[in-house]
């Protein structure tokens, strides 16, 4: 759609920009000073110049949270993209199951994450959960708090458990706007169903997946509530990811000047990672129009 | 599409197990919330074997349970109605005018919306107790939009672009004001944006712990922060621990059981 | 309501200034020639000078980091890379 140049429309986005500026900026500003300073409490903040910056960046503990991290939200992107478009290809397109389908698969998006997390900590355990005393009972010796693998095992299950269904709304969203007749012209030139899904469908679920991948990145990349209820971050520091890493060290040590040092990296991490996607996605939707 | 467009006969396996999957560790949990805890430490049953409404009556009984449900409610409520106001022009504006600075401005948007909330915790406490505002729900209501105040224009915005220019464009030449035309005829065009993008505000606000939790004490605590208290402080109450869990599935159960209908007819609209 | 808690320092002012002072600099300039500027740079794709002051930025704030945690001499240097690095960016990007 051809937009109209008119910086009137700056009065309709006011609202927004002072409001989220008033969340955003104020924070940020702070974090940023309190990154070059010492306190030891009362207000009282003493100059540590980069000092902070360079403990963080010389610790091997970020770095191993910052892999760790990177892990996951691989791994969980490879598994709940595919698997979020298969289903959406395979959901029924009208009657009585698309309510169904659309409640009972919205449901584990509504779960407070803390809930989540107890829901998965309480299913994973051997004695009281089902899916613990299922697998030992197979003969796997499944236990996530005391073996490495397994607590990854169980977190990445949980997260695909979680959010998968985010991939599958959006992408039915996009799969339903197509008209009909798309779908008739492809039968008549015998279309097979690859190509019918490469050239219809997938182009039109391009915004929508691109909303998806964003946000499945971002809030993989900034987990901290289920992995926390379940694992703790352990065992060890094998689950262990940037957040949860930041909250051990802002509230847990109370160690502002780190804390906040590592918040600006693990912040311009965030923000080149997601200005790459946007870009390199946006601008695929361009070469396509 | 009159037949099944993915073409295999067995496709609709997928989501069924799919279902099955997501399902079975939500009933793991209404189950033991019927059980007596000596029954869930004991042998492993897949049922209640002598049902118990004892874990419901703890919550509904005691006012540090039920208030947390309560608070959490008014400040989720309170956060998409200002999200998805503030939204609403923001998103017209982003989908209709090209002006000074847009796109990065939708950028910087987006970026709130990626911001870890740990990052902002600590900020977070000092900002809202300079201005006295702690333990009040409008404060968890006011932080929560800084990440869906963002999400609601981009998903407004994409809404608003599905609708043909021409329709503004006869409004004004009918001589309908700004504010009319975008009550009266606009905004029921997009009635499912709206909806799509007040249940989204909704989903995020209500299952945020970190932010909410670090901004109420008692008056305003969420129900989800209730629950790892209590659970730390009491021992192990799995029974009651299990009710709690079960009790914050259900308003959101409730919430797109009310938009699903909007949701259906957003999908029917795209497809005009 | 007192604003203590911000604990403001001289350079964060000064770093936050500079910054809005950037961005002010760029609303003025686009005001006066609209459009941005768009072209295809070495990146293969287009960007207006918004967008190469942003990568500007980002990349500096990365190059210091670099410079922190490679343990190089005077950040200074570091700033004066970051700013041959801009030019580079403005001029190629």
């Amino acid at each position: 759609m051809e937009k109209t140049w008119n910086n009137k429309a700056w009065f309709l986005v006011l609202p927004v920009l002072l409001l989220v500026a008033f969340s955003a900026v104020i924070p940020l500003m702070t974090v940023v000073n309190y990154s070059v300073q010492d306190t030891f409490g009362n207000n009282q903040f003493f100059w540590a110049g980069t000092d902070w910056f360079v403990e963080i960046l010389t610790s091997p503990r970020f770095w191993d949270a910052l892999w760790r991290n990177l892990i996951f939200s691989g791994v969980i992107l490879a598994i709940e993209v595919p698997l979020g478009i298969l289903i959406a290809l395979n959901m029924p397109k009208h009657g009585i199951g698309v309510p169904v389908c659309l409640v009972l698969m919205a449901l584990p998006l509504l779960i407070p994450w803390n809930v989540v997390g107890t829901i998965w900590q309480v299913f994973g355990r051997v004695d009281i959960g089902l899916l613990g005393y299922f697998l030992n009972s197979l003969g796997i010796s499944y236990n996530y708090t005391q073996n490495p693998a397994h607590a990854w095992a169980t977190v990445i299950v949980m997260d695909v458990w979680h959010w998968t269904s985010l991939v599958v709304l959006l992408c039915y969203a996009g799969l339903v706007s197509i008209p009909d007749a798309y779908y008739q012209a492809a039968r008549i030139d015998g279309a097979s169903r690859w190509s019918v899904f490469r050239y219809i469908q997938l182009p039109k679920m391009k915004r929508v997946l691109l909303i998806a991948v964003l946000l499945r990145f971002m809030d993989s990349f900034m987990i901290y509530t289920e992995p926390f209820v379940v694992t703790g971050g352990g065992p060890g520091n094998s689950t262990t990811f940037l957040s949860i890493d930041l909250v051990k060290m802002a509230i847990g040590q109370f160690d502002l000047g780190p804390a906040a040092a590592m918040s600006i990296i693990y912040f311009l991490i965030i923000l080149l990672l997601s200005w790459v996607f946007y870009t390199v996605m946006t601008q695929s939707d361009a070469e396509q129009k | 599409m009159t037949n099944n467009s993915s073409g295999s006969r067995f496709g609709f396996l997928i989501p069924v197990i799919y279902i099955v999957f997501l399902l079975l560790p939500i009933y793991w949990l209404v189950n033991m919330s019927f059980k007596t805890n000596s029954e869930i430490l004991g042998q492993l049953t897949l049922w209640p074997t002598n049902p118990t409404l004892r874990n419901y009556t703890v919550i509904f009984t005691d006012p540090a349970w039920y208030n947390g449900y309560i608070n959490s409610i008014i400040y989720v409520v309170m956060n998409t109605v200002i999200s998805v106001l503030v939204a609403l022009p923001a998103a017209y504006a982003f989908s209709r005018y090209r002006f000074l600075g847009d796109k990065h401005l939708f950028f910087w948007l987006l970026t709130n919306r990626m911001a870890p909330p740990a990052v902002f915790a600590l900020p977070f406490f000092q900002l809202y107790s300079a201005f006295g505002l702690i333990d009040t729900h409008i404060a968890v209501a006011i932080a929560h939009c800084l990440f869906n105040v963002p999400l609601a224009v981009w998903i407004l915005e994409g809404f608003m672009s599905g609708v043909p220019k021409e329709i503004d464009e006869t409004a004004y030449i009918d001589g309908y004001s700004f504010p009319r035309f975008f009550v009266k005829i606009f905004m029921p065009l997009i009635a499912s944006g709206i909806g799509v993008a007040a249940f989204f505000c909704f989903m995020f606000s209500w299952v945020e712990l970190l932010i909410a939790r670090t901004l109420t004490t008692t008056d305003a605590k969420p129900i989800a922060a209730t629950m790892t208290r209590t659970v730390s402080a009491s021992g192990m109450d799995w029974g009651v621990l299990a009710a709690a869990g079960v009790l914050t599935i259900i308003p959101g159960a409730l919430v797109i059981y009310f938009v699903r209908n909007y949701i259906a007819k957003g999908f029917a609209l795209g497809r005009v | 309501m007192s604003f203590s808690w911000m604990a403001w320092t001289l350079p964060t002012a000064i770093f936050f200034i500079t910054i809005f002072a950037l961005i002010a600099a760029l609303g003025v300039w686009e005001y006066f020639s609209p459009g941005g500027g768009p072209r295809v740079g070495i990146l293969r794709f287009e960007t207006t000078r918004g967008d190469r002051l942003f990568v500007s930025l980002l990349g500096s704030a990365f190059i210091h980091l670099a410079w922190l945690g490679l343990g190089g001499p005077s950040l200074w240097w570091a700033l004066a890379l970051s700013v041959v690095y801009a030019i580079g960016v403005f001029r190629f990007v």
